[in-house]
């Protein structure tokens, strides 16, 4: 247990997201109820990285979409930045990502970028002056007056991350953003994402089906599981200091994978760092 | 440009000259069939007849397609605001499109004075209404379920969504259904003629000449029914041009991109 003892020992202090035993079940139709959530509980520290990974079915797109307050919990409470998720989600607390870049293609790129502080009712100059730093941000500042279309879908994807952080939010959350990149495009965004938050400070909530990915970017990987869905294992990755694409091949990150493939196989608790609950 | 227009043109002219060659080369009497020649010399000298029996049929489907639009466009806000009656109209629509619905405008003549205008406009309105309708609610409707979940994640109001998500959506289908009600509109306001009322327009002119055995004369309303159609098609592929200015920055951005 020590690992969410530790998590939520500073809750108080400084915690980005807080899930406090929440349920969610879908009432698809008379006979069918599925419960997509039961007992889950989860504190995210600001500034941390934390990937929620499993199989189809095991509620962690659900449980980001709650904690995004796109979804109301069946019971239980979430807070972000000290705040209901609701209020949260009202004053732009946090940035969101999705596997489909979901940028308008009768926009811009930097009207796109622009799009959180259009609804914010940000002045035409500040807007433009914070897309350009978002563009630089991604590096991407050439492709301001292109169309979405004309852009390829990691760029896309880079844009899309832009527009999530362009309000400056200390809370990122991602739902498969990089599942339809080709792995080459993948691990170069993998590197791009960690570059911009380590910039920024954002704290991520980062939905993945990938091992190495969750791994690679994380510094807790939460396992779940499905029917119901709920959080079997955390997987904390002892990597120290910036990672690189060095870290890929060094010991500590096979291991940190071998403990994840055990704990998404319902192994009992044998990887480093491993918790079982 | 002219490379591409060329082949279509010369199979044109290909075509009229095979059409006067027939005439004369078979001795087809004039009542049968009427040489491109002689309905030419038709048109222009009939010219000022020809185009006011065009000005009223062409007003008649420009009044129809604008107002119908207008109507159409704002029925599709009400339908997208509520959805249930999305599913009451529907149908309807559907049901409406699969008739041949301008025999109502025989109900409508009926209704109005026998020298209205009223009645065929009234139908043209009716055809548009529904093409606009159902594009247009489609498009209102259709959108990318991430877009969606990205203007809640931005706490976007239902309003808001509307005015940047649904209605930019919402164009293209617009041109769409332009495309497809403008031709529809120029030939329900002659069919509307068929069904009495004044003897003015073009499908009027047309009837009235072949039975006056005066077949070339009735190939020159033919002839201005045509054109008639096509400049409708024409504004509306125009509009379509204009819509998407995306497209031509497309274009140039490609162009520029494959110099860097």
């Amino acid at each position: 247990m020590s690992v969410t003892s530790n998590a939520t020992g500073d809750v108080a202090v400084n915690a980005a997201v807080v899930a406090d035993r929440v349920d969610k079940t879908f009432a698809t139709g008379k006979a069918a109820r599925v419960d997509a959530l039961m007992d889950v509980s989860l504190t995210v520290r600001a500034g941390e990285f934390v990937s929620l990974i499993g199989p189809s079915g095991c509620g962690k797109s659900t449980l980001l979409r709650i904690i995004a307050n796109l979804l109301e919990p069946t019971s239980g409470t979430v807070s972000v930045n000290g705040k209901p998720a609701a209020r949260a989600r009202l004053d732009q607390d946090y940035g969101m990502a999705f596997q489909q870049a979901g940028l308008f293609d009768w926009r811009t790129v930097r009207k796109n970028v622009e799009l959180p502080l259009e609804l914010k009712g940000w002045d035409s100059a500040r807007r433009r002056a914070r897309a350009e730093e978002m563009l630089a941000l991604v590096q991407l500042p050439e492709f301001a007056d292109h169309h979405p279309w004309q852009l390829s879908g990691g760029m896309q994807q880079r844009i899309a991350i832009a527009r999530a952080l362009a309000a400056h939010p200390r809370l990122l959350l991602m739902d498969e953003p990089f599942g339809a990149l080709d792995e080459m495009t993948r691990e170069y965004m993998q590197g791009e994402l960690l570059r911009i938050c380590a910039q920024t400070g954002t704290t991520v909530v980062f939905v993945t089906h990938s091992i190495p990915e969750a791994v690679y970017l994380s510094q807790r990987v939460v396992v779940m599981s499905p029917r119901p869905g709920r959080i079997t294992r955390v997987v904390e990755v002892p990597i120290a200091g910036p990672r690189s694409e060095d870290t890929r091949n060094s010991e500590e990150f096979f291991r940190s994978i071998t403990a994840v493939r055990e704990g998404l196989r319902g192994h009992g608790a044998a990887g480093a760092g491993a918790d079982d609950r | 440009m002219m490379r591409r227009a060329l082949p279509p043109l010369l199979t044109g002219i290909g075509f009229l000259a095979l059409w006067e060659g027939a005439v004369a080369g078979f001795d087809l009497k004039p009542y049968f069939l009427a040489p491109p020649s002689a309905i030419l010399s038709q048109f222009t000298t009939n010219f000022a007849l020809v185009r006011g029996a065009a000005t009223v049929s062409g007003a008649n489907a420009l009044v129809g397609l604008v107002a119908g639009t207008v109507l159409g466009v704002a029925m599709s806000f009400v339908l997208s605001r509520f959805r249930f009656l999305s599913q009451l109209i529907t149908p309807l629509a559907i049901a409406l499109n699969a008739i041949p619905i301008f025999v109502l405008v025989a109900v409508l003549n009926n209704m109005y004075s026998i020298t209205s205008e009223i009645p065929r406009r009234v139908m043209v309105t009716l055809v548009v209404y529904f093409i606009v309708l159902v594009n247009v609610a489609r498009g209102l409707l259709q959108v990318q379920p991430t877009h969606l979940e990205l203007m809640r994640s931005f706490a976007a109001s239902d309003v808001t969504i509307l005015r940047k998500v649904r209605v930019p959506n919402a164009v293209p289908f617009l041109v769409t259904a332009l495309k497809i009600a403008a031709p529809s509109a120029v030939i329900t306001a002659f069919v509307s003629e068929y069904f009495g009322g004044s003897q003015n327009g073009l499908g009027s002119r047309i009837t009235s000449n072949i039975a006056n055995s005066k077949n070339a004369a009735a190939w020159a309303y033919v002839l201005a029914a045509c054109l008639l159609g096509l400049l409708f098609y024409a504004v509306s592929i125009i509009l379509e041009g204009v819509t998407r200015r995306g497209g031509a920055t497309h274009e140039r951005a490609t162009a520029r991109g494959g110099n860097t």
